[in-house]
């Protein structure tokens, strides 16, 4: 390679990662405690158990765990209800002051047999790991934080691609994994941001990118909303939302979503006039009980006032790809070992980063000259 | 120089982080089709590897 190409790619490596190094240090340490948000919750006492009972213990009526959770906050309306993925015995209510997307939402926790109160009101936006998860996806700032922390995200995958160019140059003379230990500090930690870096290259490009492709969630299903709904719910156009009164239970409205889709489960329903559904419709997201298709959803429109199933649209490519890069970036989909080789990696990114600002900040005068440029490999450093 | 011996250089250069690569690639994907099985055993041997590469040199080999 050309001295001026390697001062071109160096210039970009620089630059690139000068401005996200702060942000991506904020997001691997604040990522940290998020890749073990569940063992926390339990020790925090925020993650809630349903009791042993018979495995064939029939469910209740969702509607009358509904009335339960409306009971405990009059003031509020239901968004969603929800299922987690480890359980089905456990409903969860998601309750706001108003349709639209909100941070002041309360969650009630109701056992899905015995319709036992299992949490009256838990609130997650408060706390260390609120905390954490706020800063990690939005910095406080909504959606704006959401697609700054993405274009950072972006110029973190530039720094990724001009750092394995500029790897070439610097490790040609050296074997693979030297660490000059004996020479100077700087060569020290140039060596080890090196060998960090390719190590953990493949790694922090798969979660830089679909950390990027998370912040657009909220754009891409606004956009997924307008590309293939609107037609669906062309017949509607000029009708209010749903008035509460006139809706039917929607116990029924699940129950015609799970005849739609033989062999799913649900994850989530969002109420009418919420941001996932439409003004007139239960939207029952299901799931598949395949590892893979677990993780993917499918939405069926129920009509709130009949319970008469009005769409159940294939989800796009793009939607695919959003909900597939979920779990690549929480490494949650391979069990105890890959949550902790998660933080190994995430604490190997912070050493790359912290090493780059290093470098960077002891250039000076005495800057390093990768091996392509120089007579000697030895000195390649100052 | 000959395409034998530019071969030889750029293996020396780019073995390792491409095998580290694939690996890191295969862990991250076979966990997906899998659900506490195979794969997901896989995917820890896999990335495990790669954490261990890593690991050794920054950490345990002196030089």
């Amino acid at each position: 390679m050309q001295s001026h190409t390697i001062k071109i790619w160096a210039w970009v490596h620089k630059w690139s990662s000068l401005i996200c190094t702060i942000f991506m240090l904020l997001l691997c340490l604040t990522g940290l405690p998020l890749i073990f948000h569940h063992e926390i919750g339990h020790l925090l006492g925020t993650e809630v158990e349903a009791p042993a009972m018979p495995e064939d213990t029939p469910h209740a009526s969702l509607d009358k765990v509904l009335e339960l959770a409306r009971a405990q906050h009059p003031d509020r309306i239901v968004q969603f209800v929800s299922k987690s993925d480890e359980t089905d015995d456990i409903w969860y209510v998601t309750m706001t002051h108003t349709p639209a997307n909100t941070d002041d939402f309360r969650t009630v926790i109701v056992d899905a047999r015995s319709t036992e109160l299992l949490a009256p009101q838990l609130r997650f936006d408060e706390g260390f790991m609120w905390v954490m998860f706020k800063l990690h996806v939005d910095l406080f700032a909504g959606l704006p934080g959401k697609l700054f922390l993405g274009f950072m995200g972006l110029l973190l995958l530039v720094a990724i691609v001009s750092g394995v160019v500029l790897y070439a140059p610097f490790m040609r003379k050296l074997d693979f994994g030297t660490v000059r230990r004996d020479r100077t500090a700087r060569v020290k930690w140039l060596d080890l941001h090196n060998l960090l870096g390719i190590v953990t290259l493949v790694w922090l490009f798969v979660v830089g990118a679909t950390g990027m492709i998370n912040t657009w969630a909220d754009l891409v299903i606004k956009y997924w909303q307008h590309d293939q709904l609107s037609s669906v719910l062309a017949p509607y156009q000029g009708q209010p939302t749903v008035a509460a009164a006139e809706r039917a239970p929607v116990q029924q409205s699940l129950d015609a979503a799970l005849r739609q889709v033989p062999g799913s489960k649900l994850s989530f329903i969002a109420f009418p006039g919420t941001s996932y559904s439409s003004p007139h419709h239960n939207t029952v997201f299901l799931r598949g009980d395949e590892p893979l298709t677990s993780k993917l959803l499918h939405p069926v429109l129920v009509d709130a006032k009949t319970s008469a199933v009005t769409a159940a649209p294939q989800i796009p490519w793009y939607l695919t790809a959003l909900l597939v890069s979920q779990p690549l970036h929480f490494g949650d989909y391979g069990g105890r070992a890959m949550q902790i080789i998660w933080a190994l990696l995430d604490i190997a990114s912070i050493f790359v980063l912290g090493t780059g600002l290093y470098l960077w900040r002891r250039k000076g005068r005495t800057a390093a000259k990768p091996a392509a440029l120089i007579t000697s490999p030895q000195e390649a450093t100052p | 120089m000959t395409a034998k011996r530019a071969k030889k250089r750029f293996l020396a250069l780019w073995g390792w982080p491409m095998v580290l690569g694939v690996l890191t690639g295969i862990g991250l994907v076979c966990a997906l089709f899998s659900d506490g099985g195979f794969g997901d055993l896989l995917s820890g041997i896999c990335l495990g590897s790669v954490t261990a590469v890593g690991l050794w040199f920054s950490l345990v080999r002196s030089r």
